[in-house]
């Protein structure tokens, strides 16, 4: 690395390597409209799908009316001989898997669960057809809510359980007398509504059969191709050689595009079985009306202090509801389980006891979305902080510097058992007080904003675990455990490099930062590497981009191998100047002994085109190199963050403005902090959604009452303020350069910190927000909530 | 969601829209700029037989001024009142009401004739041009008639137009120098639909005292006692907002206080 002071004094990296600020290859062909998406692809005879959708959450289908002019263009389960169901399994005690036919059996369970596809000339055409298919519901009353579901006697989402629940989980930890006679107790109610991952692009899937190789071809908007390989052979009784996937270029992922979904089975299906080739693109309302849901936690919980501040114990009982299906790979207890798990958060505490239960509801499916169950965590834990500040008198910041790991306990196994591996989370708070300034913020609070406004500020600090590896996820055995992660380094015959990573990039910019780590290594310039990703055919298999993991996993794998190519290259280099391996070094794209120096590509072309100049022995396994790897300790790395958010809010409208916003981030070495800056900018806008905007509501009969953009809001432009990023690097003592995860970061702390300020703002009124997304609505009837209690109303 | 199949007609005259309107037999659609008509079709909530894009009839985008008005073509765009390239009868009240409509890409567009006749209880146009006594000139079979624009909308997303009529124009009066304007619409964020929205006209040589609520469930609101509001020193600020609340146009007090609230915001704009 060459490092250069700037005069803001941040170091900054020069050249193409680990740390180099450089712009992302692949935008050159995002900006202008020349990505390749699964809506843009056209080829003879393709045909457009278009399913006939629930109008109803749960009910016994009596009968599916296709009228005769459009019998062999419409498709129903009953079509689908042989398909098998979605099922995702997880192998934790006493877990109920469901079944999720491809297209509804017997009865629906979620309002908008496909019935019937229609195959149309084009999507037009299909929606016409659609809507000449009718349907013979018998209304069954609907599980609308966790704790009716929970409550129900009689009622069933899936008949053959004995009640709705997908899993109970409980954890203990620690002696609970150690609560007696703790000073402070707070005890909340916290909840986070549904909401929609609305990626830019939606799902789209894209399949045919290809006759010369006798394989099914799925090109689909996923994070997981080599997953959706696995997913769809066993779904449709093929064998995996016998499914090709291709993951083209990807408008954004956050965890939805990594789940199977049945349209992408129906569609694989009439591929397979019709031999043509047929799409289905999902448009905005399918997205918001029946695709799977995320965020929606439900948390009554305890917390024990001393008069200090300082943490005895959290007690917490935790509904999540996952909605009628479990997803696949994920299952529908992947998001409780770690709930249970990292609820505790980067704090010390002597005591801990969880409950939690992943229910199932008349709603569609859950899946973790970017931040996973840390979003809620971080919301539930970061306001019991700010609740045990205001009992004690003590500001927010510093309850937080009193209980948060401290850098010299690293590496530190928290009361979960989290292996913390590094890192000083005091100095994020530190920092995050010095940038935000409490001291003047406070002075300039007591004035106002001077228009009626009150100010507030709010702070979250939370940790992420990232990259977790095969010990996590075979304890929760679900579909996907990852091993050792694979990349491929091929020297091209002049000179240039190609990597092949079973990771997906869609927004993530691992064209660049993978090249980036291979010229680190072999000081091959960046503009002659290529990234190639998300093919089955030509990548190394992969469970894919999920939990912030792939610069870390394929990062190190390219690492690895690339180190081989180097160890080879100098061989071929030392030999053609005439002297030994350990005479010669590999720096800056050439092999220099003390007398002269070979240029890669001269390497390269004395391999591929003039062997006959290289004895036998002399890097005879080639320049392509397939190499896996896995961190030393593979249960994750940890980064974390302290994000502090200054708000005014109106207390005659109800609405927040977002006055300053300051992330005070570690994530280890940062391969390319430019990129580490865009991913955090964007999770903090999704993560102000979650806070202020998104929601998905239903009614009691499981109706979506957010269909279209109308109802359904997520923040612009003029909603996301600018974000102030500050940067700590503790590289992980045990991944390669010291990388760690950093990718869903943004997105776990704005609801907390938000919703923590605007409780700041209204501490004058004695009024408390507990719920995301804080609407004005919500925040009005805070409001008068606190004024009718003042009143002494019931 | 795709639309369904539907004729398409760009006629070069009212009478030919006319007819074509009288043609179809309530079937058809008047398309101007198309920015409701659009999703509305591609969500299938609307399903013609015919869109009738009346965009090439050149009189529909020009401006005619009279004496003590000005009419508007029914296909003026927000943006061409929003950078001042149409006359303004309202010293620059249009415009600045124009500039917060909805997104520039969606105000490029988007036309006045088309925003009233689609009638969305929170679309700026529809209050703000109520609390200017805005009369509609509408085009049909029977020849061209006149409607106030209080009595034009019947419910939302519901106008007081025969089957062959169309809006072609909107005749706003010429206000005076010494009229003072005020408008406060809330919004969930930046361009969306308002939840509340108040407007408030005085013009004390024309004598007009005019307040309106908005972005109610249905027609905007005529506020009853206008005088009271208009008292001195904060007195009118508080009256108006009890006298809203208590109005109870939501039937929900959170909204009924944000109606209230929004509506002396825009009050206290022409507050002296």
């Amino acid at each position: 690395m060459f490092v250069e002071e700037r005069l803001d004094g941040q170091a900054q990296v020069k050249g193409q390597g680990i740390g180099a600020r450089l712009p992302r290859k692949e935008d050159d062909r995002f900006m202008r409209g020349r990505g390749l998406y699964v809506g843009d692809m056209k080829m003879p005879g393709l045909a457009d799908v278009a399913f006939v959708r629930s109008p109803l959450a749960h009910a016994r289908i009596l009968s599916v009316n296709i009228p005769p002019s459009l019998e062999g263009r419409v498709f129903t389960a009953r079509d689908l001989e042989g398909v098998k169901p979605i099922r995702a399994v997880s192998g934790l005690p006493g877990f109920k898997p469901s079944s999720q036919p491809p297209l509804a059996e017997g009865k629906v369970r979620f309002t908008g669960e496909p019935i019937a596809m229609c195959v149309g000339p084009t999507r037009a055409e299909a929606e016409d057809m659609a809507a000449l298919v009718s349907t013979d519901l018998e209304p069954l009353p609907v599980l609308a809510d966790f704790s009716t579901a929970e409550q129900s006697e009689e009622l069933r989402v899936h008949e053959e359980w004995p009640d709705n629940i997908y899993l109970e989980t409980k954890v203990n930890k620690g002696d609970r007398f150690v609560l007696d006679g703790a000073a402070i107790v707070v005890e909340r109610e916290i909840g986070l509504s549904r909401q929609c991952m609305v990626p830019l692009e939606g799902k789209g899937t894209i399949a045919w059969w290809d006759t010369r190789l006798d394989q099914l071809v799925v090109y689909t908007s996923t994070q997981l191709p080599h997953m959706m390989r696995t997913g769809l052979a066993e779904c449709l009784g093929l064998e995996e050689r016998q499914v090709h996937v291709v993951a083209p270029d990807v408008g954004g992922g956050f965890g939805f595009k990594c789940i199977l979904q049945p349209e992408e089975v129906c569609v694989a299906w009439l591929a397979l079985t019709k031999k043509r080739p047929f799409r289905w693109v999902e448009d905005r309302r399918e997205h918001l009306v029946a695709a799977a849901n995320t965020r929606e936690h439900h948390y009554r919980i305890k917390a024990f202090a001393d008069a200090d501040g300082r943490l005895l114990g959290l007690e917490a009982d935790v509904a999540v509801d996952v909605g009628a299906y479990s997803v696949w790979p994920f299952s529908a207890c992947l998001e409780s389980a770690q709930i249970a798990s990292i609820l505790p958060g980067p704090y010390e505490m002597p005591f801990y006891a969880c409950r939690t239960r992943s229910v199932a509801t008349n709603k569609p499916p859950f899946t973790p979305y970017r931040g996973v169950a840390r979003t809620g965590v971080c919301f539930a834990l970061e306001l019991m902080i700010d609740a045990i500040a205001r009992e004690a008198g003590l500001e927010p910041a510093e309850v937080r510097l009193r209980n948060l790991v401290r850098p010299e306990q690293m590496p530190f196994t928290n009361i979960t058992g989290k292996l913390f591996d590094s890192g000083d989370y005091p100095e994020s708070v530190r920092q995050a007080v010095d940038a935000i300034d409490l001291p003047a913020f406070r002075e300039r609070q007591k004035d106002g904003d001077g228009d009626g406004r009150l100010l507030g500020v709010g702070f979250a600090t939370y940790c992420e675990q990232a990259a977790h590896g095969t010990t996590v996820y075979a304890a929760w055995g679900i579909p996907m455990v990852p091993g050792f992660e694979q990349a491929t380094a091929r020297v091209t015959p002049d000179g240039g490099l190609e990597l092949r990573i079973g990771v997906h990039s869609h927004g993530q910019g691992m064209e660049t930062s993978m090249a980036q780590v291979a010229h680190e290594i072999l000081g091959v310039e960046i503009d002659k590497i290529n990234v190639v990703h998300g093919d089955t055919a030509v990548t190394p298999y992969s469970t894919g981009t999920w939990g912030s993991r792939s610069m870390v996993m394929a990062g190190g794998a390219v690492s690895r191998a690339c180190e081989i190519i180097a160890k080879r290259a100098i061989a071929i280099g030392a030999h053609l100047l005439q002297t030994t391996p350990d005479q010669v070094v590999l720096e800056e794209g050439e092999v220099r002994s003390r007398t002269g120096s070979i240029r890669f590509q001269q390497i390269a072309e004395a391999w591929y085109k003039t062997p006959e100049v290289l004895p036998a022995d002399v890097a005879h396994e080639g320049l392509e190199v397939t190499a896996g790897y896995k961190p030393k300790v593979d249960s994750g790395t940890f980064s974390y963050a302290t994000h502090a958010a200054i708000v005014a809010v109106d207390p005659e409208f109800g609405s927040v403005e977002i006055l300053d916003y300051v992330v005070v981030e570690d994530g280890g070495t940062l391969v390319n902090p430019l990129i580490v800056d865009g991913q955090i900018i964007g999770g903090v806008a999704q993560g102000i959604g979650t806070a202020l905007y998104e929601e998905s509501p239903y009614s009691e009969d499981g109706q979506p009452l957010a269909s279209t953009f109308v109802d359904y809001i997520i923040p612009g432009p003029c909603e996301v303020p600018d974000i102030r990023i500050l940067h700590m690097e503790t590289p992980s003592p045990f991944t390669a350069h010291g990388i760690k995860g950093i990718g869903e970061g943004g997105a776990i702390a704005p609801p907390a910190a938000i919703a923590n300020a605007i409780n700041d703002a209204l501490r004058p009124l004695r009024a408390e927000v507990a719920t995301t997304p804080v609407t004005p609505h919500r925040l009005l009837a805070a409001i008068a909530a606190a004024a009718e209690k003042q009143l002494g109303k019931p | 969601m795709k639309p369904s199949q539907f004729g398409y007609a760009r006629p070069a005259n009212v009478e030919e829209a006319v007819r074509l309107l009288q043609e179809a037999d309530g079937s058809a659609k008047v398309m101007a700029g198309g920015q409701s008509l659009g999703p509305l079709l591609n969500l299938r909530l609307a399903q013609p037989s015919l869109i009738i894009d009346i965009t090439a009839i050149r009189e529909l985008t020009l401006v005619r001024e009279e004496k003590d008005a000005i009419v508007y073509g029914a296909c003026v765009t927000h943006a061409s009142v929003e950078d001042r390239r149409v006359p303004d009868a309202t010293n620059g009240f249009l415009p600045s009401v124009a500039a917060g409509i909805a997104y520039r890409a969606v105000r490029n567009r988007g036309t006045m004739g088309g925003s009233l006749a689609h009638a969305d209880p929170a679309a700026d146009w529809m209050t703000t041009l109520t609390a200017l006594g805005a009369e509609i000139l509408v085009a049909g079979s029977a020849g061209e008639r006149r409607v106030a624009l209080d009595q034009f909308m019947t419910a939302p997303f519901s106008v007081a137009l025969e089957d062959s009529e169309f809006i072609i124009g909107i005749r706003i009066r010429r206000y005076s120098q010494a009229a003072r304007f005020g408008y406060f619409k809330f919004c969930r964020k930046r361009g969306e639909f308002a939840e509340a929205m108040g407007a408030v006209v005085i013009d004390p040589e024309l004598g007009i005292r005019r307040g309106i609520i908005g972005a109610t469930d249905s027609r905007p609101i005529l506020v009853p006692d206008m005088d009271a509001c208009l008292r001195p020193s904060g007195e009118g600020i508080q009256a108006a907002k009890a006298m809203i609340a208590a109005m109870k146009i939501a039937d929900d007090p959170v909204r009924d206080g944000m109606h209230a609230n929004a509506f002396a915001r825009a009050l206290k704009q022409v507050a002296q």
